[in-house]
């Protein structure tokens, strides 16, 4: 059993708890322990990084520091939570003295910072540690019939790691390949969601949000596939006010990708937080094929 | 080794001048401090400061202090050696001195350059001129070695740049061999329609020099082939090429093309056509190639695949007949003085930047691939239509800088993109008068006799220019306007908006790149090549032609990007260059070689096998090595490694560098090392 430090982050306590919930369901079914951090805090967000640097990458250092003791690589589901992680934990490895000035801090907690270990995100951990082929493996209900949107999102893909396809990722597809379900050409995967504009420019944000449910529903899609709390809260939640203010009709399901990885492994709906969305997946799930003589 | 100082044989008077440069050394350093200081060393006789050392008065002040106060060693701390060495070396001679009496010190480049702070600029300056000084006194006058120049020249690369340099040698009376990588010469530029911004038609004007070239009677042109290896030095070099089979025979061929015509397979053309056409198995690569003899490509031939066909050998009409399937390679040697490198570049493979869609989006072109398209002797016969070969498209778009000036790929100009979209834009106009083309640029880059006009006139014939770099190119459509295609997501940094520009077609302008094989290339002649694999030129405002490497010049975009008239320009600069040091018949080499003390060598051969021009031979009878002085390049590394210490490297001696060492840590001498045993005591 492989094993890592698990950093849910503030989003996943509470309104993203489906993630929470099918992330540690969908892992356990291949044989991975994410033992959450104890006595974690929260990784700055969107916002901090542009408020005090300094005070930002302490903060994430403290999280890096707290899973360096435990000698285990850390995992973060949401990916504002990841690529803070990672830009940090890079940083800091890249200097020396900026380390040095924040382990002065860190002290306090009697904690260091090292740069021994390594940041993933969740998803990363199924497309690389566990594989195509395996994920394969454990699938007993094949989602076949199910046209998924992979949606990556802007964050995802941000930090540029020596030799990674930024602008022409595949994993998330080859993941949903692998449940038995038809990845959607879905030529915006990479915009941004809007992030927390919509606190700011409510306009811009909604119109951000259109054009991602636009072109997944015309390119076929039943359902998008985040791995995002915030991706998700914009593309579900803010749904109903693009219907209003652009007198469109969608209903497309949000979904987590562990959530439809957990159907494909043949979990039940309950455990991995479906029933509680805003818009209804019951739909969706009538999309799936009757089983073939089984 | 040899560490103890050989004493002085005799008193040395050294002369010192420090330049100020201007105000290139004078504004950092204190010049006058540094000629004062200078006094205090007891080799020194004078010592001067002076506005320009390389100024003629400059020079006359050595000339007179050493036949007036009897100097017998110069030192110059000014620019670097690379600048006026030769300049210094000169005056020293006409004081009647042996020009090697005399050592630089480069208080510029390594000092004044480099820093503003006057007080440790002035203090490094005085510990170079004190370790030239140091130096100088170990000087022993050397002889220059006369080196005869071979009148042959070898020129690699058969584009317009190794054209143009065969052609002005040629002419000149001197013999040339010119190799080519591919089956014709022509190079890129065959490839083109028109040129900008004269719009005349490429081939038109590039033919009859390719013409020129194959009835030359002073070329011999290799295509087809490849240099292997070069040895030797400037005046006397031997390059191995290796002349790939053709399978066709050049004595008997005609090149009536029968061959060709009667082959019965063909393959997607990837090297002339950029993909967009097709040509046969055997092959020429364009109607006007040269020379005329084709050439079968083995891998795709049925022939070499399956051992059947023989259509071409059937058909050929010749007595003897002209196909010969068992042909090998041959390994030619050629004796040359000179070597003109002429090999172009190569085109940014735009499927590194995937959000421009090249290979997913099928109307998404590359420039040469337009290039073909609009050629009238090319696949379309120079219609511009889209990927399913009817339609023609109603709006193009045209984006710059594709891998040029982005920090992800390359951050250089490439120089002729702006151009030549502009020349796109002309063409689209003209051949489909009712379509709208837009060019997105982040500059318009037009500095050329004729650019900016031509510009103008695009600007005049309605062509959209829209300054922003372009982020993606895509499909998926927004609005009913957007259905069907291509979008061109743009921040029009003009009117501070972003813009999705819908287009039926998307051409995008490449970023001009060295030759993938560069690096290679390079080491194989002995020169160097730069980060981005563009061979570096001697100086580059001064010497963009010579190399570092004495013999071996560069023409063409191998050096950079570069545009026709400025490649040849730089094609007939590089044959000028040689032609010269071929009428002079013999040129001066600096005597900087190495040699062995035969006497006191073991015999170990270490050096034979350690000398990168195998300039070592092993004297059998006499158990010893010996350098071969013409060969000998004076590099060191003979010296370095002779267990024995028994190797010299003339001017590089262990008493030179010593004292030089010495002279430049003369602020350290208080710092003597604490005895051995004395620390462990307390």
């Amino acid at each position: 059993m492989k094993k890592f430090a698990y950093f849910p982050g503030c989003s996943l306590e509470k309104m993203a708890s489906s993630y929470h919930k099918s992330a540690l369901e969908t892992t356990k079914a291949y044989d991975i322990e994410l033992q959450e951090l104890d006595d974690w805090n929260c990784c700055g967000a969107t916002t901090y990084f542009h408020v005090d640097q300094l005070l930002a990458h302490t903060l994430v250092a403290r999280n890096l520091a707290l899973a360096e003791k435990e000698r285990l690589d850390l995992v973060a589901p949401c990916s504002a939570c990841y690529k803070n992680a990672f830009f940090t934990n890079k940083v800091l490895k890249d200097d020396p003295d900026l380390a040095e000035h924040i382990n002065f801090a860190l002290e306090e907690d009697d904690l260091q910072f090292n740069g021994e270990i390594d940041v993933h995100h969740l998803i990363e951990i199924f497309a690389n540690e566990v594989g195509p082929d395996m994920l394969k493996k454990k699938i007993k209900n094949p989602l076949k019939g199910l046209n998924i949107a992979a949606y990556y999102g802007c964050q995802i893909v941000r930090p540029r790691k020596n030799g990674e396809e930024i602008e022409n990722p595949q994993y998330f597809e080859d993941i949903i390949s692998a449940m038995g379900a038809e990845p959607t050409y879905f030529p915006e995967r990479l915009r941004c969601c809007g992030g927390s504009l919509i606190m700011t420019s409510r306009e811009a944000a909604l119109d951000m949000v259109r054009i991602l449910l636009q072109s997944a529903e015309k390119n076929g899609a039943h359902v998008i596939a985040t791995a995002c709390p915030l991706c998700q809260v914009n593309l579900e939640c803010y749904q109903e006010q693009v219907n209003e203010e652009f007198g469109t009709d969608f209903k497309m399901p949000i979904l987590y990708f562990t959530q439809l990885l957990g159907l494909a492994l043949g979990l039940s709906p309950k455990k991995l937080g479906i029933g509680i969305e805003l818009v209804s997946a019951t739909p969706v799930f009538s999309k799936l094929l009757p089983k073939e003589a089984n | 080794m040899n560490d103890t100082k050989s004493p002085l044989e005799h008193e040395e008077k050294v002369g010192v001048y420090v330049c100020h440069c201007g105000t290139n050394i004078s504004k950092v350093v204190d010049v006058d401090d540094v000629a004062k200081w200078a006094e205090n060393n007891p080799h020194v006789e004078i010592s001067r400061e002076y506005k320009f050392m390389c100024s003629s008065l400059g020079q006359e002040l050595i000339e007179q202090d050493i036949k007036e106060k009897g100097l017998t060693k110069i030192v110059v701390a000014s620019c670097s050696p690379h600048m006026h060495e030769g300049t210094f070396r000169t005056a020293t001679e006409n004081g009647g001195l042996n020009p090697f009496m005399f050592e630089m010190a480069n208080i510029r480049e390594h000092d004044s350059w480099i820093t503003d702070d006057e007080e440790a600029a002035t203090q490094k300056a005085k510990a170079l001129v004190n370790a030239a000084i140091e130096r100088v006194v170990h000087h022993q006058p050397l002889e220059e070695i006369p080196v005869e120049i071979n009148p042959n020249t070898l020129v690699v690369g058969g584009g317009i740049a190794g054209i143009t340099a065969a052609l002005e040698l040629a002419d000149g009376g001197n013999h040339v061999y010119l190799v080519e990588r591919e089956p014709s010469i022509g190079g890129h530029m065959a490839q083109l329609d028109k040129t900008f911004p004269t719009l005349d038609c490429s081939a038109c004007i590039l033919t009859p020099k390719m013409v020129d070239v194959d009835h030359h009677p002073n070329i011999t042109l290799l295509t087809w082939s490849e240099v292997e290896k070069m040895d030797g030095y400037m005046g006397n070099f031997e390059v191995t090429v290796r002349k790939k089979a053709r399978c066709v025979i050049e004595e008997h061929c005609t090149g009536c093309g029968i061959c060709i015509e009667k082959c019965p397979f063909q393959v997607v053309d990837e090297v002339f056509e950029a993909g967009m056409g097709k040509r046969k198995v055997i092959y020429r690569p364009f109607p006007q190639a040269v020379p005329k003899y084709p050439v079968i490509d083995k891998e795709n031939c049925a022939f070499f695949l399956k051992g059947t066909c023989k259509a071409c050998e059937k058909f050929c009409p010749t007595e003897p007949n002209s196909i010969d399937f068992e042909q090998e390679d041959e390994i030619l040697k050629l004796q040359v003085g000179n070597i003109i490198l002429a090999t172009g570049f190569e085109l940014f493979d735009v499927k590194r930047i995937p959000q421009y869609g090249y290979g997913k989006l099928e109307n998404v072109f590359t420039s040469l691939e337009f290039e073909r398209m609009v050629n009238a002797a090319g696949p379309t016969e120079g219609k511009i239509v889209l990927r399913d070969q009817k339609s023609s498209p109603k709006s193009v778009a045209i984006v710059h800088c594709v891998g040029s000036r982005d920090e992800n790929y390359h951050k250089y100009c490439s120089k002729v993109c702006c151009m030549y979209s502009l020349k796109f834009a002309h063409l689209v106009h003209e051949r489909i008068p009712d379509a709208e083309v837009y060019n997105c640029y982040i500059d318009m880059r037009t500095p050329g006799k004729g650019y900016e006009e031509f510009y103008d006139r695009l600007l005049k014939e309605g062509t959209n220019f829209i300054r922003g770099k372009v982020a993606e190119v895509t499909d998926s459509a927004r609005t009913a306007e957007e259905e069907g295609k291509l979008i061109v997501q743009v921040e029009d940094t003009l009117i501070g908006r972003q813009r999705r520009v819908p287009v039926d077609m998307v051409i995008l302008s490449p970023a001009i790149e060295a030759q993938p094989d560069s690096k290679e290339v390079s080491q194989l002649f002995k020169m160097g090549c730069d980060f981005e694999g563009f061979f570096i030129e001697r100086h580059p405002k001064l010497d963009p032609i010579a190399t570092m490497t004495e013999g071996i010049f560069i023409a063409g975009a191998c050096q950079g990007p570069k545009d026709v008239p400025d490649t040849v320009s730089q094609g007939a600069a590089a044959a000028s260059r040689v032609a010269s040091l071929i009428s002079r018949g013999t040129v001066m080499m600096e005597p900087i070689r190495a040699s062995i003390n035969e006497d006191a060598c073991s015999g170990c051969k270490i050096c034979n096998n350690m000398c990168p021009y195998n300039a070592i031979e092993f004297i059998e009878e006499d158990g010893v090595s010996r350098v071969v002085t013409a060969l000998c390049q004076g590099c060191g590394t003979c010296v370095a490694a002779c267990p024995s210490g028994v190797i010299t490297g003339a001017h590089f001696t262990n008493d030179q560098l010593i004292s030089q060492i010495e002279g430049l840590l003369w602020d350290m001498r208080e710092l003597e090392p604490v005895p051995a045993g004395k620390e462990e005591k307390k």
